[in-house]
């Protein structure tokens, strides 16, 4: 297993290599710099900043150059944020969008699975539907809409909790957002519990299980939970990756300084440097999270051994 | 009183074609020890009737009738008072042994389980238990063993393991669905003559049920033969296989392969088995009979006792003298 776990590690260093190569090469292709502003700047002013930033330079030595702070765990300076290094501005973004993924997908997870096996037991029941129902719903409306309707009932009807901004986590400004991705994950989660238990409770052993006497608490947690997880494992990886990472929309209903938010700066700003920066730390998550997945499945299936 | 009794047990189906009726009308008592086969073609109601008395029907099915176990009827008991019963006084082993263990536990866990419920064991005692249950079903280093997964066996091997499950509270009653089906025919053997080796260890009383004439004539005691999901004919194995008294009967023992036979075509009954959902309103195998009358159209035949022999339970309309001539081609089976 170790031996297994230690080989997918080192298997992800050619992955990223060529995120990193492919990304660096379409940022530089892409039309127009990071300096190029509205207000025109003199061309000797132009002419340092370039060579503060090395982009006077052939692109492949500024892109071994890159590479070379990288390896020395350095994202290098952001080309926009004046005093700001990359490494600050992801230290800074990546706690906010840590907890409020984190905390979502956590939550997610134990309340979608409850959800899905509640569907599950009871199929066709009153429940059943209003799992289903709230399943639809948070798949079909997008966040942006969901999000407003959030603000508007416990912030502005209420008033109960703050409408969005940021306080050093505290949690009443994290509870909207958290809410917000929980209703979507579970939306997910739920559906994809439901339908494996219902197809796992169908399956012979099943029925061996019954005709063992077995309660049925000890049928469904004993012996279907295993087998209806692992659906739920392979979506969780996705959902945590866009959870943690991608959370643009959230982060900007709820104006949280996320790593969402850098992302759509920097992609505007030509920030070469930020942008790279956040798409080897994503790049890092989707290795560590598959890798995660993997081992979950070997844990949760005898028959998968690395 | 007999350990099982079922009477005028019947199952129907909600289906979106309507309600089908998969058994009708079947009757049996089940003696301490004794044997009973249950004999059809797929599809002739055999493994519902069973499935109906564990109380493991499809979620859209529904049992009629009685089973009484000890007196108690199985069909109307509280979910509790049943899981009572099955695993421990009555349990049951199934068809595919490669999907009826849990391939996500080891088959220690999947023993254990059932004595720690039943018989109130730790599980330390459980698994001592289960490994000499595993050592009398012929498992080999049954001590390491048993703490493996089902994949770690063979499909023989599982089937064992299934068995010694079932027999862990030593049963009153073992009912065995199609236990060799899917097995290859030596191992169908191995499993039979451990079936019988159990059956006189231990004493349980077992209900087989399969489609293989063989099966039946080495293990069992009476015979019920099942079609369309009614009895045809119930009697002792020798009395069934001497002299087959239903039509039915006497062609599934007619197109029984036999190495004496110098023919190099296989014997077989006409036609097709009826379609649940549309059962003909007489005897329902007077569409494949060859001595089928208005009557047996006409008419459903009770199942009676024989005249010939009233030991035998028969439904047909023909008295058994009218159906003689092709006894005799079965005579020395």
């Amino acid at each position: 297993m170790w031996s297994y776990a230690l080989r997918r590690v080192l298997m992800t260093i050619p992955t990223l290599l060529l995120v990193i190569t492919v990304c660096y090469l379409m940022l530089h292709a892409t039309p127009g710099g990071p300096f190029d502003t509205e207000r025109k700047v003199s061309a000797a002013v132009m002419a340092n900043l370039q060579a503060k930033y090395h982009l006077d330079l052939p692109l492949w030595q500024q892109y071994l150059l890159y590479l070379k702070s990288l390896l020395q765990g350095d994202l290098g300076a952001s080309f926009r944020y004046a005093d700001w290094s990359v490494n600050e501005l992801v230290g800074n973004a990546l706690p906010v969008s840590l907890a409020i993924g984190g905390g979502a997908l956590l939550l997610s997870v134990i309340i979608g699975v409850a959800l899905g096996i509640v569907a599950a037991l009871r199929q066709n029941s009153l429940i059943d539907y209003f799992v289903m129902l709230v399943g639809n719903l948070g798949s079909a409306f997008p966040s942006f809409v969901i999000g407003p309707v959030l603000i508007l009932l416990f912030a502005i009807w209420l008033s109960v909790l703050p409408a969005g901004g940021w306080n050093d986590f505290d949690p009443r400004y994290m509870v909207l957002p958290i809410a917000l991705l929980t209703f979507i994950n579970v939306s997910t989660i739920g559906r994809v519990m439901r339908g494996s238990l219902i197809e796992v409770l169908n399956s012979n052993f099943i029925r061996t299980a019954r005709a063992k006497g077995l309660p049925l608490s000890t049928i469904v947690f004993r012996h279907a939970l295993k087998p209806a997880l692992m659906p739920v494992v392979s979506v969780l990886g996705p959902l945590a990756i866009s959870s943690i990472t991608s959370a643009v929309v959230t982060e900007s209903v709820f104006s949280l300084p996320g790593l969402g938010k850098l992302i759509i700066n920097g992609a505007s700003n030509r920030d070469y440097t930020l942008v790279l920066g956040l798409v080897v730390l994503v790049t890092v998550f989707a290795v560590i999270l598959n890798l995660l997945v993997d081992l979950a499945y070997a844990y949760l299936d005898p028959k998968i051994r690395y | 009183m007999s350990l099982l009794q079922v009477n005028n047990l019947g199952v129907q189906f909600q289906t979106p074609d309507g309600l089908v009726s998969a058994v009708n009308g079947v009757s049996f008592e089940l003696q301490a020890g004794q044997t009973l086969g249950i004999v059809g073609e797929s599809g002739s109601g055999k493994s519902q009737s069973v499935l109906a008395m564990m109380g493991l029907l499809a979620k859209n099915g529904k049992a009629t009738g009685e089973a009484l176990y000890n007196g108690q009827n199985l069909l109307t008991m509280s979910p509790k008072q049943l899981n009572g019963i099955r695993g421990d006084r009555v349990s049951m082993i199934f068809q595919d042994p490669m999907t009826s263990l849990n391939p996500y536990l080891t088959v220690e866990r999947q023993m254990t389980e059932v004595l720690e419920l039943h018989k109130g064991m730790t599980r330390r005692e459980a698994k001592k238990r289960a490994i000499s249950l595993l050592e009398a079903v012929r498992i080999p280093e049954a001590a390491r063993r048993v703490d493996m997964y089902p994949h770690e066996f063979s499909g023989g091997m599982r089937q064992r393991v299934m068995i010694a499950m079932a027999l862990l509270c030593e049963p009153e009653i073992l009912i065995a669905d199609e236990p060799t089906t899917a097995l290859d025919v030596t191992v169908q053997a191995q499993i039979l003559s451990l079936l019988k080796d159990l059956q006189r260890d231990f004493g349980t009383a077992i209900v087989m049920i399969t489609h293989d004439l063989g099966v039946v004539a080495g293990l069992c005691e009476k015979v019920m033969v099942m079609y369309g999901g009614r009895v045809m004919e119930y009697g002792s194995a020798n009395d069934i296989f001497y002299q087959p008294s239903h039509p039915y009967t006497i062609g599934l023992l007619g197109a029984l392969p036999r190495l004496d036979h110098d023919g190099s075509e296989l014997v077989s009954i006409p036609g097709n088995p009826p379609n649940m959902a549309n059962m003909p309103k007489g005897c329902p195998f007077s569409e494949r009979c060859t001595h089928v009358s208005e009557l047996c159209i006409g008419t459903l035949p009770p199942l009676a006792a024989s005249a010939a022999n009233p030991a035998v339970l028969r439904a047909c309309h023909k008295a058994p003298q009218e159906l003689k001539p092709s006894v005799e081609v079965v005579a020395h089976v």
